[in-house]
């Protein structure tokens, strides 16, 4: 991509495979500290390697992580790590929660069993700082983006776009469907690491009240 | 003994950020580089005030700015040609001056490019985040207090007056940037190109698009005709990293440039800017107009190298003297 950064495309789908495809050859790459790399950015189905072509070639960078990517089977990867976030569903602090269960034809209870059922999978952490993309949730729950984006989403807004569920980390415009809002702090840029999740983390969802909202501490 | 050294804002104008040459190393958090714009004025307004190169300044966009000198400090304004005047008398840019204390620098307005940048000799004080001292507006961290100067706001310089002896080097004038209202900015096609009908790629690459009003440090947005995808592709694709640079085309078929506060994205890249161009992004207004040439990778490459060794190489002869002089 352009003259500084290369693209690993490891497939054409939204997948826990192929993401897992991703999170080895990330995991990979940066623990081979290749000088010259400037960022790494894990996503969805590929890895992008921004680099400094004053300091690496971009054939050996390709030939490095080509190796990388040929030992991998051999590599033992860290496990994820399961994360429960908890959530307020509903009212001032889900909005669309009544829209989407009357999208479904259910009652919003159903909407919230639904979205605390699986255990989610991190895609990728973008968008803006801390922003985890996670999926999937179950095939009745789909649902799609807002039609019209809101100027000002809070914060801590949990929300869902198709088959995917997100966590707005601080206030932003978005298009998502806001089910619900989580106390706990997403993104902190003086935190080690400054971000709660992490590409590849497992994440599960329990309900608060507002009450326990409010007095959270983490 | 020293008392509040640095500056005072008097008005921080249309929108005047600390940055240095960005935050790297956390795009796996989401985290983009934020930074200065033009690198290239920055990285020059440093060695003239005789910092590293990778300091942090100010930038400031087309008019307005004003601060006053809290205590001697040796400074240099690059970029934007912004009518830079020290007690309302005309600043010469691209050469380091000693700012008196309570003498005030201000920006008239706009006679070329889009944002100036001031380096102070010394260093800014702020709170390092993530490696650098950048400020990410859209997430609102980093810089001062991760939000653009307002009126009243202290900027701390340590030890200015070891820089002082600085002042009076000069960029070598044939170098000194010109900024157009017309660019043309050369591009690295994909990644992907190959999803654009080729009437569409004719289309990017032959129009001379105007910069639409809604342009900041997120993103140039052009207007011009529609770039079409081929039939088959959906309107966006499953998101992936960018950098800046990156020239996106959403669902209307219109170019947007990508700048630093943007780490990944969900539509199509037709191309990329060249980083030897990269600078020029943020001297682009509104209102200017952009052309595309198509270059290769390894064209690319030697346009970087060039723009390198003329940094490098970047002073007049005195200067390089002067420069070994203090180092003794």
């Amino acid at each position: 991509m352009g003259d500084r950064a290369v693209l690993v495309e490891l497939g054409d789908d939204i997948s826990p495979q192929i993401n897992q495809k991703v999170r080895g050859l990330y995991i990979g790459t940066k623990g081979h500290r290749i000088k010259g790399i400037k960022d790494l950015v894990p996503s969805y189905r590929s890895l992008m390697a921004v680099y400094d072509p004053l300091v690496i070639s971009l054939n050996s960078l390709e030939s490095k992580m080509n190796e990388i990517w040929n030992a991998l089977d051999d590599a033992r990867l860290p496990d994820p790590r399961t994360v429960e976030i908890p959530v307020v569903y509903g009212d001032k602090y889900g909005p669309d929660l009544e829209w989407i269960a009357d999208y479904h034809k259910m009652t919003p209870q159903d909407v919230i069993r639904l979205h605390t059922q699986p255990t989610y999978q991190v895609y990728m952490i973008g968008f803006m700082p801390g922003y985890p993309y996670m999926g999937e949730v179950p095939d009745e729950l789909v649902t799609p983006r807002r039609k019209t984006p809101l100027t000002h989403v809070p914060g801590g807004s949990v929300g869902i776009a198709q088959k995917q569920t997100g966590i707005y980390p601080v206030a932003s415009p978005g298009g998502w469907q806001i089910i619900g809002r989580t106390p706990v702090r997403l993104f902190d840029p003086q935190g080690k690491p400054p971000s709660f999740l992490e590409m590849g983390d497992r994440v599960k969802f329990f309900v608060i009240t507002e009450q326990e909202l409010l007095r959270w501490r983490p | 003994m020293a008392a509040v050294e640095g500056i005072e804002v008097l008005s921080p104008g249309l929108q005047t950020t600390i940055q240095d040459l960005g935050r790297f190393g956390f795009g796996r958090y989401g985290v983009p580089p934020s930074g200065a714009l033009d690198s290239f004025s920055l990285r020059i307004a440093n060695r003239l005030v005789d910092n590293p190169e990778d300091q942090a300044g100010l930038e400031t966009t087309l008019m307005g700015l004003r601060f006053k000198a809290l205590n001697d400090v040796c400074i240099a304004v690059t970029g934007a040609n912004l009518r830079p005047q020290v007690n309302q008398r005309p600043l010469e840019m691209w050469r380091s001056h000693v700012l008196k204390q309570n003498e005030i620098l201000s920006f008239a307005g706009p006679e070329s490019g889009c944002r100036a940048y001031v380096a102070f000799g010394g260093k800014l004080k702020v709170l390092p985040l993530l490696g650098s001292l950048s400020t990410n507006l859209p997430a609102g961290f980093g810089g001062f207090e991760g939000r653009p100067l307002q009126k009243g706001d202290v900027l701390h310089v340590d030890s200015p007056t070891l820089k002082l002896a600085a002042a009076g080097r000069e960029l070598r004038h044939q170098w000194i940037p010109e900024y157009p209202s017309t660019w043309t900015l050369r591009i690295v096609w994909g990644p992907q190109d190959g999803d654009f009908t080729d009437k569409g790629k004719r289309i990017f690459i032959n129009t001379l698009y105007a910069v639409s009003s809604q342009s900041d440090r997120t993103g140039i947005r052009l207007n011009g005709p529609e770039i079409a995808r081929k039939s088959h592709t959906a309107e966006s694709i499953i998101s992936e990293g960018l950098i800046s640079g990156s020239i996106q085309v959403p669902g209307d078929g219109k170019p947007i440039i990508i700048l630093g506060e943007t780490v990944t994205g969900g539509y199509r890249k037709i191309a990329t800017v060249a980083s030897a161009d990269l600078p020029l992004l943020g001297q682009i207004k509104p209102g200017d107009k952009i052309k595309f040439a198509a270059i290769s990778l390894e064209e690319a490459h030697r346009a970087l190298n060039e723009m390198e060794s003329k940094i490098r190489s970047s002073f007049k002869t005195s200067d390089h003297v002067r420069e070994q002089g203090a180092g003794r």
